[in-house]
């Protein structure tokens, strides 16, 4: 941590020399790659949707580590969410409600019942700060879960990407090869639930997921192959990502929503340039 | 295809048996009491109405329907496989044109553990190659899915579909949405592949005068079967001609368009091997 603290003071800017710039800076980084690797099969698997439901479920998460008196409701909040990940995945295979149907439900049921928890005897205003997140006050912790998941991910990348591209394709075409779809869809969205719970608090529940989606609805845009689509949309991520932080710097702003203007620029200029 | 011989040796041992096989969703009976066999080298063509239980017939096969009744398979060595190779064309693969998907990374999905997003192994390029060189579709290899038109997807989807050769190929109209001569083409390509691979293929359709210039055999269902014979008989079934408008210049037609029938079908499956 302190050589790359010694290493981004090398930088011939005002805002490089503080340490919370220097944390966030790193923690930018982290998240952008691992937004743009999970987003880029999230979009494949037309699953934004359900990555928002899983943003949105934060609040009950939040209200049963209130419930159960945990000072940091961090672990409340994975349980919760890769729970009510599992939920919907299975739920998904045996009602034969469409999926948005179903996710739906399952939003409005966790939002109502987090934020009924939380609402009693009118203490609300002190969760705000999950709405919009906090990426000027990360800490090295914080850092390290999003390079543990970082790793996690990549190991999905080496182990899981083919059946998940495939899967994401036809779900049928891939069983006739052997290929366990649902085990494939399960692993996906424990991992997604658990990035996007890690993450809230950087960045805010109201944006996380357009972080996901954006680079790489941008990157389907503009490529022909996987390769091609995974490379822009780690690209689009860590430009965007860092264009927004240092804008957020000048700005006052919120970083997470700052950076979501940033990538949205790049979907608006990817819709221009795209190919007949 | 370079792992496997051009020409399988014997033929006549595999065979798939479905026994009495019956599929329900909920109250509705989709199908019952289905009882067929398909040999290797003969391409069986399943006809019928739209809704008569065609495609559900192969999601039972496939193994994603719960189904009543047994399904077995024997393969070319006389075993039975558990989970035999099951070749797949879906009827008409709904995807988001949008994808960012090759068709190099269409086969590395199904073919290689390597995974496609840090490019693709020499290996896997020759072979899905040299496949695709055989279905006339070499040129495709570096193409997105979404810029294919729909005979190239098909004849990509086939490609797929035999490597590996399978015990068991299965198309779902495979050739909805395609124009005439990609018909054709594709329609010329399952016949050869039948006689070089002794493959047993499941070809469903509700074009009975189209399927019948190809077809070995014809299975008419409705939720249970029909019918179940050669073209021949098929011609002569008076429920047949009633329903399809059949007469006996299809025939013709068949004899003309293909000539050269298989070297060997196996007319019945071995019974019960231990």
């Amino acid at each position: 941590m302190t050589a790359w603290q010694r290493l981004v003071a090398l930088l011939p800017f005002e805002w490089a020399q503080y340490a919370f710039m220097q944390h966030a800076l790193l923690a930018v980084i982290c998240s952008s790659l691992l937004f743009a690797l999970l987003g880029a099969l999230l979009v494949n698997q037309r699953m934004a949707f359900f990555s928002d439901a899983i943003g949105h479920s934060a609040f009950t998460g939040i209200a049963l580590g209130v419930v159960l008196g945990l000072g940091d409701p961090l672990w409340a909040m994975a349980t919760f969410a890769v729970l009510l990940a599992a939920a919907m995945t299975l739920l998904r295979r045996v009602t034969r409600a469409s999926d948005d149907t179903v996710i739906s439900i399952f939003m409005s049921f966790a939002v109502a019942l987090g934020v009924v928890v939380l609402s009693r005897g009118g203490g609300f205003a002190k969760y705000s700060a999950y709405l919009i997140g906090d990426l000027l006050s990360v800490a090295p912790p914080d850092i390290a879960r999003l390079a543990v998941l970082i790793v996690l991910t990549l190991a999905f990348y080496g182990a899981l990407f083919n059946q998940t591209m495939f899967v994401s394709l036809n779900p049928s075409l891939a069983g006739s090869r052997r290929i366990n779809v649902r085990l494939v869809e399960l692993a996906f969205a424990v991992l997604v639930a658990v990035a996007v719970t890690v993450s809230i608090r950087l960045v805010g529940l109201l944006v996380v997921n357009a972080l996901l989606v954006l680079p790489a609805a941008t990157a389907r845009n503009a490529a022909g192959n996987v390769a091609r689509y995974v490379g822009t949309a780690v690209l689009v991520s860590l430009a965007s990502g860092v264009a927004g932080l240092i804008a957020s710097y000048f700005w006052a702003t919120a970083t997470g929503a700052t950076i979501v203007l940033f990538a949205m620029a790049c979907y608006l200029s990817s819709l221009l340039r795209r190919k007949p | 295809m370079d792992t496997l011989p051009v020409v399988k040796p014997a033929c006549g041992g595999c065979c798939s048996k479905l026994e009495r096989l019956s599929v329900s969703f909920g109250d509705h009976r989709v199908l019952e009491d289905v009882s067929l066999h398909f040999h290797c080298g003969e391409l069986t063509a399943l006809i019928g109405p739209n809704g008569a239980g065609k495609t559900t017939l192969l999601r039972a096969i496939l193994g994603e329907v719960p189904h009543g009744g047994a399904l077995h398979f024997l393969d070319r060595s006389k075993r039975r496989p558990d989970r035999p190779v099951i070749g797949y064309v879906p009827q008409k693969l709904e995807f988001d044109p949008t994808v960012p998907l090759s068709v190099l990374d269409l086969f590395a999905a199904a073919l290689s553990r390597w995974p496609a997003w840090l490019g693709h192994h020499v290996f896997l390029r020759r072979r899905a190659e040299a496949v695709l060189e055989r279905f006339e579709a070499a040129h495709l290899a570096g193409r997105a899915l979404g810029r294919l038109s729909g005979g190239e997807l098909q004849r990509v989807l086939l490609a797929l579909a035999v490597t590996p050769v399978p015990d068991i190929l299965l198309l779902d109209e495979p050739v909805s949405g395609v124009d005439q001569a990609g018909l054709e083409l594709f329609y010329r390509m399952v016949s050869g592949l039948r006689r070089q691979h002794d493959l047993s293929i499941l070809l469903v359709s509700h074009d009975l005068p189209e399927v019948m210039r190809y077809a070995d055999r014809i299975v008419f269902i409705n939720r249970r079967v029909l019918f179940d014979g050669p073209p021949e008989a098929a011609v002569d079934d008076q429920r047949m001609r009633q329903t399809f408008g059949l007469d006996r210049t299809f025939l013709e037609r068949r004899e003309a368009g293909d000539p050269a029938r298989p070297a060997c079908v196996a007319p019945h499956c071995p019974e019960d091997a231990p």
